[in-house]
């Protein structure tokens, strides 16, 4: 995985509460089996009219936006359905980290494996991040402190559980981890479960 | 020291634990669709891996397959290749793959109670967020994305952070006309879209323990739409019932043995919940969602709210913006809304006695000339059942559409689609925006009440047309 440290960059401010993986992410195009390229796919139906035109007014669209990394977004993002394409889409888009109140707990974890960072602020404070991103202010995540520093250099703290910060400051694979370290664990474990519940080995 | 259901399923299947409450978690059993497969297999290849335990997975199709014509070949190519390359990674890997046209086939949720593959004290995972459906049966059972997908294919584990707990305890008896759908779209509207973030939900009390497995399942795979992944309900002699005799279910001495272990999986009298909350069944009536959340409900005999009394400014723009993509005007009764389409089916409400409450309603008229109504079974097990019982005559001469199993319009990834504008009577479980087509508009209700609104043309209080 691509790991993070810190990112100094636009914020584009997407208020408005259960904005869910659905909208960041529309169902038809989960046919694509492809893990790359869904860039074009990004609120799609917020993005585009009917007739494919894009929508002037829709935040990710307008001139001031473009190169965002950052989304600032209103209470339970990605809420909703599992798909970790809203999680590809937005990264190929070039979004490396998002702010709410509160997230999908499934989205959340998804951002966590593909180098996207999810921050979680108070309503007050994403409040006025909300207010600094409609300004056009860039905004600091900074993982390593686990702060967020606004453009008036005030500095807002926020938690990520410490093996997800570890994880994504060194851009570990998880699997790789889990083989390298936990192996024989498992295989304990396997060997208890199958004398404690032998039914659920049947078959093996 | 005394602990809840959760607990002592999270213990059960600590491989490593750590003090801060992260651990890894063994999971005993996955289910595998076509949608969120195909990246997790690549991962596998690329990396050059193997699956630890192919026993331990299941795959089906259902999100993309057609629901009639199962004939001829998938017409969309993208599905088609999406159905294909399923089977063709279930076959490299050994996984057990139940195609198109095995009679197994149906809605992950669905046919995982059915075979007796869901069981009890188990951890069960899917690449799909109602994966909290199986938690009916006592099982530590949540969605996951693609990447844990391809994690506990690879290693049959996974790192979790322990969810804190909450139980909802629901007594009192349901009216006539009233469902486990009622009551899990009263839950959701009490705790709100994020009240169950971080939160694994125990239901119990007599309403819960009334309910049957189709209830419960229903009542579980609602969790979600309250932000918590996983609901719970304590095994009981209603449980071991449904589940004895299935295929996949231990059998003779094993089965004996498993039950005993079962019994054993619930909260202790004195274990403390983080949270706990109470809900009298008795005061629920038939519920229909009015907005673009699932917590967005009220009761058909109530309206939609008008943005101008919202407590805050931000939820007045969250129901101004819901009452917009609705096309409903503030304070709009919601009996009496004309539909244009219903679906029955889904993981939420795609079971036999979904059908049943669904035909029981459909026997007493004529689907409204305006509507176009289908009814998708959950599987092929709930088809053939329905079809043993003559479910699927009374729908068809009372002018529903009878399909093949799958989640079409639950979330119009096949070919059933709404057009744009058109309002839909739906047992699915989420009315997001654009959820069945662009910018079509579902109301979530139960079966009777999607039957009663195909029959009436437009929404309308079950109770009332039972008279
Ligand atoms: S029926 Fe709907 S909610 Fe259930 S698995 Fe299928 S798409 Fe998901």
């Amino acid at each position: 995985m691509e790991s993070f440290h810190t990112l100094t960059a636009i914020a584009a401010p997407l208020p408005g509460a259960n904005i869910d993986t659905d909208i960041i992410f529309p169902a038809r195009f989960l046919l694509i089996t492809a893990k790359r390229g869904l860039r074009r796919y990004a609120f799609y139906e917020w993005r585009y009219a009917a007739d494919g035109a894009p929508i002037a007014e829709f935040v990710l669209n307008r001139p001031a936006y473009q190169g965002a990394e950052i989304l600032v977004a209103g209470d339970n993002f990605g809420c909703g359905s599992s798909r970790e394409q809203a999680c590809w889409t937005l990264r190929d888009a070039g979004i490396r980290a998002v702010i709410s109140t509160s997230f999908g707990e499934i989205f959340r974890a998804n951002c966590c494996k593909n180098g996207i960072v999810p921050v979680t602020v108070s309503p007050e404070v994403l409040q006025a991040l909300l207010d600094d991103a409609a300004r056009g202010e860039v905004l600091t995540v900074d993982l390593e402190s686990q702060v967020v520093v606004r453009s008036n250099s005030e500095r807002i703290g926020f938690l990520l559980e410490g093996w997800r910060r570890e994880a994504l400051l060194n851009g570990w694979d998880e699997v790789d981890l889990i083989l390298n370290s936990s192996t024989a664990a498992i295989a304990a474990h396997e060997a208890r479960a199958r004398r404690a519940s032998p039914w659920l080995f049947e078959g093996d | 020291m005394a602990s809840t259901l959760y607990e002592k399923l999270w213990a059960a299947h600590e491989v490593e634990a750590s003090p801060d409450g992260v651990s890894l978690l063994y999971i005993d059993r996955s289910l595998i669709h076509e949608v969120s497969s195909p990246q997790a297999f690549e991962g596998l290849r690329a990396a050059g891996r193997g699956v630890r335990r192919p026993q331990a997975h299941l795959a089906v199709a259902d999100h993309a397959v057609p629901t009639r014509d199962r004939g001829r070949p998938i017409a969309d190519p993208l599905a088609r290749e999406q159905v294909a390359l399923l089977a063709a990674n279930a076959k490299a890997f050994h996984i057990r793959h139940l195609g198109l046209h095995d009679p197994r086939q149906g809605i992950v949720h669905v046919i995982g109670p059915e075979l007796g593959f869901t069981l009890p004290g188990m951890t069960l995972v899917c690449g799909d967020s109602h994966t909290s459906t199986h938690g009916a049966f006592g099982a530590l059972a949540f969605g996951i994305g693609a990447s844990e997908c391809e994690c506990v294919l690879a290693t049959q584990t996974l790192r979790q952070t322990r969810a804190k707990t909450l139980r909802l305890r629901i007594t009192g008896a349901l009216g006539l006309g009233v469902t486990a759908k009622d009551l899990t779209l009263s839950v959701v509207a009490a705790l709100g879209a994020t009240g169950g973030v971080g939160y694994a939900i125990e239901y119990c009390g007599e309403t819960v323990d009334g309910l049957s497995m189709e209830g419960r399942m229903t009542l579980c795979n609602m969790s979600i739409e309250a932000g918590a992944r996983m609901g719970l309900i304590a095994p009981d002699e209603t449980t071991f019932a449904y589940l004895k005799g299935r295929p996949m279910a231990p059998a003779g001495a094993s089965w004996d043995a498993a039950v005993e272990a079962w019994r054993a999986l619930r909260s202790d009298a004195s274990a403390v919940f983080d949270r706990t909350l109470d809900l009298d069944a008795g005061a629920i009536a038939p519920r229909v969602t009015w907005g673009t959340s699932p917590d967005q409900s009220a009761p058909v005999t109530g309206a939609a709210p008008d943005p101008a009394q919202a407590a805050s400014e931000a939820d007045r723009r969250k129901i101004a913006r819901a009452l917009d993509y609705m096309g409903l005007a503030p304070g709009e009764r919601l009996e009496g809304l004309a539909i244009d389409n219903v679906f029955i089916g889904s993981c939420t409400n795609g079971r036999i006695e979904d059908l049943r409450a669904a035909a029981g309603v459909a026997r007493r008229g004529r689907v409204d000339a305006r509507v176009t109504a289908i009814v998708v079974p959950g599987s092929g097990a709930v088809k053939r059942q329905a079809e043993a019982e003559g479910l699927d005559r009374i729908f068809r001469e009372a002018g529903f559409e009878w399909r093949d199993p799958g989640c079409s319009l639950c979330v119009a990834m096949n070919n059933d689609r709404l057009e744009p504008g058109k309002r839909c009577a739906s047992t699915s479980n989420r009315n997001f925006e654009g959820r069945q087509g662009i910018g079509a508009r579902t109301h979530l209700m139960s079966p009777a009440m999607a039957a009663a609104a195909a029959l009436a043309g437009h929404i309308t209080d079950v109770r009332q047309a039972s008279r």
